[in-house]
């Protein structure tokens, strides 16, 4: 079991305000690690720093034993790590297709082609992994929709689905069931279950059914800090968590 | 000496023109979004209608200094109300190209009314002499107007600083959202601030009159010097401007005289490495 | 728009293009020779605002980079067209790589004054060197470019198919380049920079790339206008003219390949048509440029589709047939129980 991603002393203050502060933690191959903890934790800037979109102020991350603290976040894709975002962020004048093959074209090495226009039939390869992609998370009936006439449960899907087109080794998934009803939540886990044992994931989740129905390890941030890991059994049999969430019962 | 002391209060005077006039392009660009790019042609028509006072009025500089500025202002109303009001929801930079293109419109309606030539504003009699200090003779009126920038600039730094509407106007160049959920009347807000900042592109193009004179693309060369010094003086900020109008205003001054092949080159390379290095400028504040 | 029907209108373009001195007078061909050179200039800034979504107000620097370069070349050198157009070409590109450098650093507002400045800075710079460039009174008696040793190009109609084909050239070239995966990472900096970059592209890098054939192409443009004017000079580096080259870029329609032609086009005839009539085109232009904005922000390539959707009536359905038949059959499901 070989370790993927090491987190150092991860720190982050902006001006006087902590947001973090000395968060280590290890997560190995395969793993599937939920990030939980109440609003204002700092979960989602702790994966920006992972992801290189935010500066850390204080610590090391290690990627496959490489450090790449310094690296900047289109090089981390490169290396395989790739995140989410939290809110959707994607190219929505553009259909749901176009989105995708801007994300394979790069992964298949054929970004810089600029003489030869981007058809079906002078990329076959990648219109036909597009396709393959679609028909897993079945919306090969919006291929040619563009995005922002998507429902919202469908655009997080697109979100989570160019995540995976960018060939990851590692996936950050920000809220990936935000704002998704309870059956679209479903379906997504059901896909999220089915993914390849060899990508490791990390998963930043409110809703628990999707934590205890995924999550190997669940890390609970609190305060700018780790509170408590452990497997979800521990974290959900422990009072604490509760009093979290909730503020100490007054006796 | 003389001459460097003659050109010192050229430029220093030259510089609280541009300071005048910049004041109201920064208004407007910080709390309404929108970068006039029609008010060097709002400073343009306050000269010729200066001009159109003193000839047809009253031959009286103060009356055209006072009368003209207002009718800028009422013109800038009129612009805010038929063109930008219905089309806050197109976004900022239709806005600005809808300006450019109404400065070309207005370029061509001060050509049909006032002619091409080249025209002056005649200064006022009793600013017209010339005296002596620190035994240098310099103009008055150029004296005078280094006067008069000072005091623009103490009462737009106490107005800003010191008064409810001035409250308001720091609190939107930071925060719009927060401004209107107060309940204050953006829209009103708008329309004012937009009628302020004709009001002061009005004086400074009647105060520039005699000076700088009146021709066609007067307009274009001042813009282009209040982008700069928008820029490198940097936004939200009236001491910022006004430190960057004066350098503006020198630099241009000494240059044309004595290196006049490079001055363009030294303000616009300013202008640049401000962008680069501290793009929010000497002392401004963070554009949105 | 599909490929066959797309094809099939640039190839009609073209062919019209190429017959055009045999259908016009002798202003004629020099107003669509001005157009074309135009166009081109046109399509280079619409690489950066219209594909790759950076407004910039200095391009005029590389038209005025481009024509003074090919005329220095043209009257110290050799007038060799190629060798002109190279150079010129060359030097555009390198002026764009270090702008470019310096500008894909910053974005929106401050993208825009960068670009003016160093546009400016330029402007400067032909007045500084003003042994070399005439100063005010601009480069006169630029030489004809010769294709081969002494074979000129000096009649308007060949100076026009000079033009031509160089236009064809660039058109034909974009329109694979626009379409091609590296034209649409520049769409996808447009749509959102962020997600590009979270897809793994170095955005940064792309932008550049961008500015650079910009750059390039502005100057191609610039070298062409010094063959066909003859005599360049400062207006042709100041920042008015990067003002009009945005207006012909967003009336004709940015983003789109054939928008940026028809803007150049618009706004050649407007500027030398209305000024044999009136002395007030900026007013019409202006005018027209508003109403554009409010309107039509898409440009004229939107007209069409416009114009399709307004007149194509909305198809009714004919009324359920109330037929005694129908009764009957509706009455003997409903004795059935055959659905509800």
């Amino acid at each position: 079991m070989n370790e993927v991603l090491r987190v150092e002393g991860l720190g982050k203050k902006f001006g006087g305000l902590e947001i973090l502060r000395d968060v280590s933690f290890t997560v190995t191959q395969g793993e599937r690690r939920a990030f939980i903890g109440p609003n204002g934790a700092g979960k989602t800037t702790l994966f920006n720093m992972i992801a290189g979109d935010l500066a850390p102020t204080a610590g090391k991350i290690r990627f496959f034993g490489e450090d790449i603290t310094h690296v900047p976040n289109y090089k981390r894709v490169r290396k395989g790590m790739v995140r989410t975002f939290q809110k959707n962020n994607l190219l929505n004048e553009l259909t749901v297709l176009d989105n995708l093959l801007l994300a394979l074209q790069k992964f298949a090495g054929v970004e810089n082609v600029w003489y030869r226009l981007r058809s079906p039939k002078n990329f076959s390869h990648l219109y036909k992994k597009a396709d393959e992609l679609l028909d897993t998370w079945g919306l090969a009936h919006r291929r040619d929709t563009v995005v922002k006439h998507l429902s919202y449960g469908e655009q997080r899907q697109v979100e989570i689905l160019l995540g995976i087109a960018t060939e990851p080794k590692v996936l950050l998934l920000d809220e990936p069931t935000a704002g998704m009803s309870a059956s679209e939540t479903q379906h997504i886990l059901q896909l999220l279950q089915n993914m390849p044992r060899d990508l490791t994931l990390l998963i930043i989740e409110h809703d628990m059914d999707v934590v205890f129905g995924l999550a190997d390890r669940v890390t609970l941030l609190h305060n700018g800090g780790i509170f408590l890991e452990g497997d979800p059994q521990t974290i959900q049999s422990d009072s604490r968590v509760y009093e979290i969430y909730f503020g100490k019962e007054e006796v | 000496m003389d001459i460097f002391a003659i050109q010192l209060v050229n430029g220093l005077s030259y510089g609280f023109l541009l300071f005048i006039i910049t004041c109201g392009l920064s208004l407007t660009f910080g709390i309404m979004g929108v970068l006039n790019l029609a008010h060097g042609s709002l400073y343009m028509v306050g000269a010729y209608l200066a001009l159109t006072v003193t000839r047809d009025i009253a031959p009286s500089f103060w009356a055209a200094l006072v009368i003209a500025p207002i009718l800028v202002a009422v013109i800038s109303l009129i612009i805010e109300f038929v063109l930008l009001r219905p089309t806050y929801r197109l976004g900022h930079l239709s806005q600005v190209l809808m300006t450019f293109g109404l400065a070309y419109i207005i370029h061509d309606v001060v050509r049909m009314i006032w002619g091409a030539s080249i025209q002056s504003l005649n200064m006022p009699p009793e600013l017209s002499g010339s005296v002596e200090l620190f035994g240098q003779v310099f103009p008055v009126y150029r004296l005078a107007v280094v006067g008069f920038g000072l005091a623009v600039a103490v009462v737009l730094w106490l107005l800003q600083e010191k008064t409810r509407w001035g409250a308001i106007i720091r609190a939107g160049l930071t925060n719009k959202e927060m401004v209107s959920g107060l309940g204050i009347n953006i829209k009103l807000v708008f329309s004012v601030v937009f009628a302020i900042g004709g009001l002061l592109a009005g004086i400074g193009g009647v105060a520039a009159g005699p000076v700088l004179g009146l021709y066609p693309s007067m307009e274009f060369e001042v813009l282009i010097l209040a982008l700069v010094i928008l820029v490198v003086g940097g936004l939200g900020s009236i001491a910022g401007t006004l430190l960057a109008s004066l350098l503006v205003g020198i630099l241009d001054t000494f240059g044309r005289v004595m290196f006049p092949e490079i001055s363009l080159i030294i303000i616009f390379g300013i202008m640049a490495v401000v962008l680069i290095v501290k793009p929010t400028g000497l002392l401004g504040k963070q554009v949105h | 728009m599909n490929a066959t029907l797309r094809r099939i209108g640039l190839a009609i373009l073209l062919i019209a293009l190429c017959a055009v001195p045999y259908l016009v007078s002798a202003y004629g061909l020099s107003i669509m020779t001005e157009i074309l050179i135009f166009s081109v200039f046109a399509l280079s800034l619409n690489i950066l605002v219209g594909y790759t979504g950076l407004v910039s107000l200095g391009h005029a620097a590389y038209f005025g980079v481009g024509a003074y370069t090919a005329s220095l070349v043209a009257i110290h050198f050799s007038n060799n067209l190629f060798l002109t157009l190279i150079c010129a070409l060359i030097i555009s590109a390198i002026v764009a790589f270090i702008i470019g450098f310096f500008c894909s650093r910053v974005s929106g507002f401050y993208f825009l004054m960068l670009t003016l400045a160093f546009s400016q800075m330029i402007y400067g710079l032909v007045y500084r060197w003003g042994k070399l460039t005439g100063g005010d009174n601009g480069l006169s008696g630029v030489p004809r470019p010769a294709l081969l040793g002494d074979l000129l190009i000096r009649t308007p109609v060949q100076i026009y198919y000079l033009i031509f084909v160089v236009f064809a050239i660039v058109l034909l070239v974009l329109n694979i380049l626009l379409r091609s995966p590296l034209g649409q990472i520049f769409v996808g900096i447009r749509e959102n920079e962020a997600r590009v970059r979270s897809m793994g592209y170095n955005t940064t890098l792309y932008k550049n790339l961008a500015f650079v054939i910009a750059g390039a192409l502005g100057g191609v443009a610039g070298s062409l206008y010094s063959y066909f004017n003859g005599f360049v000079s400062p207006k042709d580096v100041y920042w008015t003219l990067s003002g009009e080259a945005l207006i012909m870029v967003l009336i004709g329609g940015a983003g789109t390949l054939i928008g940026p032609v028809l803007g150049a086009a618009f706004l050649v005839l407007l500027e030398t048509t209305l000024s044999s009539y009136t002395d007030s085109w900026m007013l019409i232009v202006g005018a027209t440029f508003i109403l554009f904005v409010v309107f039509l922000p898409k440009g004229i390539v939107s007209i069409g589709p416009l114009l399709v959707r307004i007149l194509r009536v909305p198809k009714r359905r004919p009324a359920p047939a109330r037929s005694a038949e129908a009764q009957d059959i509706k009455a003997g499901i409903e004795q059935n129980g055959v659905g509800t």
